[in-house]
C-alpha cells in the first residue's frame, strides 16, 4: 500500500471512529462509513492540511470514496 | 449554574462598553479570555482589570487579511477556542437617501463579514473538540430597523440569518450559535445617536430605561454556559420590553 493511501486511510478512522478493516478503496463515506455531510467536508479539509493541497470544490464532490481520495491525493502530490 | 470554568473564549470588539462587559462576565466565570478590539489602551486597561487568565489581541476587523488571523492568534495564546463572541460593530449612520457607498460598505464588512470569517475559522476546532459556542451580538434595530440605520440594521439582520444558517450546519457537533440582541443599552454608540432619536427610542421602552451592559452580558453567559446546551439558532433579546418578538 502506497504511503499516501496509508496517510488517508488513517485519516478516515481517526475522523470518522470506523474500524479500520471497514476502510476498503470501495467504501462510501457516506452509505458505508456513516459519515454525514458535515464529516465529508472535515474529512477533505483533513486531506488538504495532511497533504498541503487545495481540493476545489468541484474535485470535492467527486470524492465520495476511500479510493477516490487516495487516487486524487497521488495525483495532487505527484505533480 | 453557569459555571465556564475552565473554558477559554475571544471576545471582539472587547475595548468597547458591552465587549468589556461580556469579557469580565466570562473572566468571572473563570474563562480565559482574548480580548480584541482596536483601541489598544482601552484593551491595556481591561487585561489590567482582569489581572490573569487574559491575552489582547488588537484587530481591525476592516482589515481582511488580520480577521483572517485573529482566531489563529486566539487558538495560540489560549490553547483551544471554546466560545467566539462576535461582538465588535459600528455605526455610520445617515439616512439612506444620504447614504454614501464606503459608509455601507464598511459597515457591512466590519460587522457582518467579519464575524462570518471569524466563525468559519473558529468552527474548523471547535467540529473536531465537538464543542462550541458562538455568541452574536445583533441588536433590536436588526428586526425592527431604525431611520438612519439602514446598513447597521441590515448588518445586523443579516447576522441573525446567518446565525440560524450556521446553527443548522454543526448542530450535529456540540456547537451552539446564537445571537443576544441588545435594545437600547447605556454606551459609547448609544451616546453618539442625537437628542431625537434617543427620545424616539427611549419612548419605545416598556421599562422606561436604557438597560446596562452588565444586563447584555449576562445573556452571554447563558449562551455559552452548559445549562443552554439545547438552545440553537437563537436570539435572545435583551430591551426592557421594547420589542417583544
Amino acid at each position: 500500500m502506497s504511503d499516501v493511501a496509508e496517510r488517508v486511510r488513517k485519516i478516515v478512522i481517526e475522523h470518522l471512529g470506523v474500524d479500520a478493516d471497514k476502510v476498503t478503496d470501495d467504501a462510501n463515506f457516506i452509505e458505508d462509513l456513516g459519515a454525514d455531510s458535515l464529516d465529508t467536508v472535515e474529512l477533505v479539509m483533513a486531506f488538504e492540511e495532511e497533504f498541503g493541497v487545495e481540493i476545489p470544490d468541484d474535485a470535492a464532490e467527486s470524492i465520495v470514496t476511500v479510493g477516490d481520495a487516495i487516487r486524487f491525493l497521488d495525483k495532487a502530490t505527484a505533480s | 449554574m453557569f459555571d465556564l470554568s475552565g473554558k477559554t473564549a475571544l471576545v471582539t470588539g472587547a475595548s468597547g462598553d458591552i465587549g468589556g462587559a461580556i469579557a469580565k462576565a466570562l473572566h468571572g466565570r473563570g474563562v480565559s479570555v482574548a480580548i480584541s478590539g482596536t483601541r489598544k489602551a482601552a484593551l491595556t486597561s481591561l487585561a489590567e482589570t482582569l489581572r490573569d487568565r487574559v491575552h489582547i489581541l488588537p484587530c481591525d476587523l476592516a482589515n481582511v487579511a488580520a480577521v483572517e488571523s485573529l482566531v489563529p492568534e486566539a487558538e495560540a495564546a489560549l490553547g483551544t477556542l471554546d466560545i467566539l463572541v462576535n461582538n465588535a460593530g459600528l455605526t455610520r449612520d445617515n439616512l439612506s437617501l444620504r447614504m454614501k457607498d464606503e459608509e455601507w460598505d464598511l459597515v457591512l464588512a466590519v460587522n457582518l463579514s467579519a464575524a462570518f470569517r471569524l466563525a468559519r475559522a473558529a468552527l474548523k476546532g471547535m467540529a473536531r473538540r465537538r464543542f462550541g459556542r458562538i455568541i452574536g451580538i445583533t441588536s433590536v434595530v436588526g428586526v425592527i430597523g431604525n431611520p438612519g440605520q439602514s446598513n447597521y440594521a441590515a448588518s445586523k439582520a443579516g447576522m441573525i440569518g446567518m446565525t440560524k444558517s450556521l446553527a443548522a450546519e454543526v448542530a450535529t457537533r456540540g456547537i451552539t450559535v446564537n445571537c443576544v440582541a441588545p435594545g437600547l443599552i447605556e454606551s459609547a454608540m448609544t451616546q453618539r445617536l442625537d437628542e431625537k432619536q434617543r427620545a424616539w427610542l427611549l419612548a419605545k421602552v416598556a421599562m422606561g430605561r436604557f438597560g446596562t451592559s452588565e444586563e447584555v452580558a449576562a445573556a452571554v453567559i447563558y449562551l455559552a454556559s452548559a445549562e443552554a446546551s439545547y438552545v440553537t439558532g437563537q436570539t435572545l433579546h435583551v430591551n426592557g420590553g421594547m420589542a417583544m418578538i
